[in-house]
């Protein structure tokens, strides 16, 4: 090809187009937004932004290609230098971002293969929600808005994962939380919702702290923010034992601090439920799909560092095994479909960070993109049924939906045995791969409570299917009759993911991204009682659920009230909420008051400057006397001081 | 020889008048006094060797700047200065003694220089031109013919009637 | 022909000088104290041409001629105040003008 367009279509610059095209939507459609509207061009407004993402998806598959088609070293690992890592010499943009001291930052993005699986996932899985949305918020006047944050997170996630800093990372980071409260808080008019959008943001902000803390920290110690070069030297660190509190292990613990408030992580993931204010594909692509697993994929990026502290590493493996079986609990009492699947992708994100805490970063990437799909998938299929039900959510009113919205059915339950684990669909594969791991990791601990959480998460999903789609409808007359399939523009990106639900599992994407890792990831050689086991898992959650809720709906009434104490901490979702609340409000609200308004404000500060104030006009009191208005008193005071100053100089 | 005795008288002339200038009661008798004063430096800078600043000093000091006080004397009518009573003597005393150490300061190092006079000495008004303009002290000369200026203009602008 | 009273050339002006400050303290009349800042000015003037003398250079007589024109600029505009205020207080005592104090 010539040689201009083969300069275009390289590996470096190609990338930059893929993180660029979905701001450009943003841009038009922010700048041209009032023209839009007047000229009821809204429909052509939502296929631009569809447009922008779904080329963008094209260009990182053509990316995607040529990266894994370049020569591979020994071990299998392909040899890719990424050539942006530091604005080198010959790059197309090596500018500087920030330059202080010892700092440098350029505007680099680290182009390897961990991030162009990733930047796959955001567009596609990003171009199909798109696609989706141009049905599901036909009707809705603010659409405009709606795609250009949907295009302005895109950008910003992509940036997320292609950053070749911590800060440049960071910026994405911010990015997509400002995006996710623009979008939680979309309707803006319904009090719930804007609240939520400042929950989770502020929650978010919360663990950011941390992450900013982290970075200080790593340039203090390492010397350099670049992700590359961290990943490189990790090696020259001296492991850190288990207990002991070095510069690795701290730096490590503050990152995951602000992981676990945009993964939404035990204790910060009290906003992703109130997240599902905001409308279903939202949550399908925010809160499901990308941005909350920015966080996996930062401590993944930093997998070579993490290794280095086992206190970090099992930090991280206990909170996320931990977090999934919480969250699981809770989604067992769930009433709200949506609820449901927002306590499930938190569950399914602490598999990811217990996969990250025992080692196996690849795994936990793969889990992340099979969950990409199903969760996706799982969320348009929920958005659909509640477009049939014409807004409601709870699913107490549902029931007997399968022959009505056949369509939606179908995909629904792919999706379903794909997240339960039934073999050999997506979910298998990866679930199968984590508990492996597990096992072989020695952490028994862990392993049998995450066996135990994927029965819970086999059990709730099938009860979540069961409750919507099977027995009898439970809505009323005039609901019923409302119940229509959705139109293709939504169905279709439902298909899609279906097959991808169904089939992503043999994309090997492990073996994909581990020469991002420098090391391969191969199965553990787990006991093979686990693979005949994993046969079987799924169904031990959803025969006691179909017992419970389509066969015997009378056994669960009586199972049920011994268990009350239970569900009501269920219920209440472990206190979290009750306990944050508390506490904002006793110790933050009145803490503030009391102590830093009334004391440190007003007496403190207040009382300094007033005091000095003060001071100034007594000294200036008995200073001014001097101003007589008296001329010849100051010609004395003239000669005075000449005379000193003679004598002075006379006599030293 | 006579240089010294004339120096001498004038340097008297001088002293005396001045005297009389921070003696005298009434203004218009100081002015006069004062041009005495000067006229006799004036006689002093030509003794010293320098024509050009004695009658500079002639044609500036008394010729111009004396006229000019007692022109303004006589347009303000100056009387007679009452004698001031002890109010301000802690003023005078204090003035007295920090003039006095003043002086032993300056008498200690002026008697301290070297003052042998320099031989080959020309201080024509031909030398002295070519030092004014000369790039050394152009500059400087100019100025001060800008400063005269302004000072002319202040000093209509100040002292009219209808500001 | 060399003058050898330099030195006493020197003390007339610290005497001109001493004699021009004690009549800024002693009078009261506000021209008689800027006739006796002229004698100060004469005085130091009388020093520059002595040294300049001494020396053989030609700087004090430069300085001189500047202190001249500057001190006539000076007198000019000073009596130009001393008018202005003038008219304001009908007086020229200098104890009178006390506005500027505290």
């Amino acid at each position: 090809m010539p040689e201009p367009l083969a300069r275009i279509l390289s590996l470096d610059v190609v990338p930059w187009m893929v993180l660029l095209l979905p701001l450009g939507g943003f841009v038009v459609l922010a700048l041209f937004g009032d023209w839009i509207r007047r000229d009821r061009e809204e429909a052509g407004a939502g296929v631009l932004a569809c447009a922008t993402v779904g080329l963008a998806f094209g260009l990182s598959v053509f990316w995607a290609l040529k990266l894994w088609s370049l020569p591979r070293g020994e071990g299998g690992l392909a040899l890719y230098a990424p050539a942006f890592s530091k604005g080198a010499e010959g790059a197309v943009l090596p500018l500087e971002w920030i330059g202080a001291g010892g700092l440098r930052i350029p505007f680099a993005l680290l182009l390897d293969q961990l991030s162009a699986v990733m930047a796959l996932v955001v567009t596609g899985v990003g171009s199909l929600i798109h696609v989706y949305s141009l049905g599901y918020m036909a009707h809705d006047e603010d659409r405009v808005r709606y795609f250009s944050y949907l295009n302005l997170f895109t950008f910003f996630m992509l940036l997320l994962v292609m950053g070749g800093s911590l800060p440049l990372m960071f910026v994405g980071w911010e990015g997509v939380g400002l995006c996710s409260y623009l979008l939680i808080g979309f309707w803006f008019r319904k009090k719930s919702a804007s609240d939520a959008g400042l929950k989770a943001f502020i929650v978010n902000r919360v663990g950011d702290v941390g992450l900013i803390l982290g970075t200080i920290l790593i340039f203090n110690v390492f010397g350099t923010v670049d992700l590359k070069d961290l990943a490189d030297n990790a090696g020259a660190l001296a492991p850190e034992a288990l207990g002991r509190f070095g510069p690795a292990t701290v730096a490590c613990l503050l990152l995951f601090l602000g992981a676990c408030g945009k993964s939404a992580q035990i204790p910060l993931h009290v906003w992703l439920p109130d997240a599902m204010e905001g409308p279903t594909p939202v949550s399908a692509l925010i809160h499901a799909a990308t941005m909350v697993t920015a966080g996996v994929y930062m401590v993944s990026r930093l997998g070579p560092l993490f290794e280095r502290s086992a206190t970090a590493m099992t930090v991280v493996a206990v909170v996320g095994t931990a977090t999934a079986l919480m969250a699981a609990t809770i989604a067992v009492v769930q009433t709200d479909i949506k609820r449901v699947l927002a306590y499930s992708t938190i569950s399914q994100l602490g598999y990811m960070f217990l996969a990250c805490g025992v080692g196996a970063f690849g795994v936990a990437i793969f889990h992340l993109y099979t969950h990409a799909f199903f969760k996706a998938l799982l969320f348009l299929g929920a958005g659909s049924v509640i477009h049939a039900m014409g807004g409601e959510q709870d699913m107490r009113k549902m029931g007997g939906l399968r022959a009505k919205i056949p369509w939606t059915f179908g995909t629904f339950v792919v999706g379903t045995a794909a997240i339960a684990g039934i073999p050999y669909l997506s979910g298998y594969f990866s679930k199968d791969e984590i508990l492996a791991w597990a096992l072989d990791s020695g952490r028994t601990g862990l392993f049998v409570v995450a066996l135990a959480t994927a029965i819970l998460t086999a059990f709730y999903m099938s009860r979540l299917l069961f409750l919507t789609f099977l027995g009898r409808f439970r809505g009323g007359q005039e609901a019923e009759h409302h119940v229509h399939e959705s139109p293709w523009v939504m169905l279709v990106p439902l298909i899609v993911l279906a097959a991808g639900s169904a089939l992503a599992g043999y994309v090997n994407v492990t073996e994909a991204v581990a020469p991002a890792f420098r090391k391969p990831f191969d199965h553990p050689d787990a006991a093979p009682w686990l693979h005949l086991f994993a046969y079987v898992l799924p169904f031990l959650g959803i025969l006691p659920a179909y017992y419970l809720y389509v066969a015997l709906p009378e056994v669960r009434e009586r199972l049920l009230a011994p268990l009350r104490p239970l569900t009501r901490i269920l219920e209440a979702k472990w206190f979290f909420d009750d306990l944050y609340n508390g506490f904002v409000r006793r110790v933050v609200l009145r803490g503030s008051e009391a102590v830093l308004w009334r004391v440190a404000d007003a007496r403190i500060i207040d009382g300094t400057l007033d005091g000095g104030a003060r001071l100034v006009e007594a000294l200036a009191g008995r200073v001014r006397v001097v101003q007589t208005g008296f001329v010849r008193a100051y010609v004395l005071l003239i000669l005075g001081g000449a005379v000193a100053l003679i004598g002075y100089l006379l006599w030293s | 020889m006579i240089d010294a005795i004339l120096f001498y008288v004038f340097a008297a002339l001088a002293l005396g008048s001045a005297l009389v200038v921070i003696g005298q009661r009434h203004a218009i008798y100081s002015a006069f006094a004062l041009i005495v004063t000067l006229c006799s430096l004036s006689a002093i800078y030509g003794l010293l060797g320098s024509p050009f600043i004695a009658v500079l000093q002639l044609v500036v000091y008394a010729g111009a700047i004396m006229v000019l006080f007692l022109f303004v004397i006589m347009l303000l009518n100056v009387g007679r200065e009452e004698r001031e009573g002890g109010e301000r003597s802690g003023l005078k005393i204090a003035a007295g003694i920090l003039t006095g150490v003043l002086l032993l300061q300056a008498g200690a190092v002026l008697l301290q220089a070297v003052v042998a006079p320099a031989p080959g000495f020309d201080a024509s008004t031909h030398k002295m031109a070519q030092d004014l303009f000369s790039p050394r002290y152009l500059y400087a000369f100019e100025a001060t013919s800008i400063l005269i200026l302004a000072s002319i203009v202040g000093a209509v602008a100040l002292a009219k009637k209808d500001l | 022909m060399a003058p050898d009273f330099i030195p006493h050339a020197l003390l007339l002006s610290l005497a001109l000088f001493s004699v021009g400050l004690l009549g800024v303290f002693l009078r009261r009349n506000i021209i008689t104290v800027l006739m006796c800042v002229e004698l100060m000015l004469n005085g130091v003037n009388l020093a520059f041409v002595a040294f300049s003398r001494a020396q053989g250079t030609l700087e004090g007589q430069v300085l001189v001629f500047f202190v001249l024109v500057v001190a006539a600029a000076e007198a000019a505009v000073g009596l130009a105040i001393v008018i202005a205020i003038h008219r304001h207080k009908d007086t020229l005592d200098v104890d009178a003008f006390n506005l500027l104090k505290w």
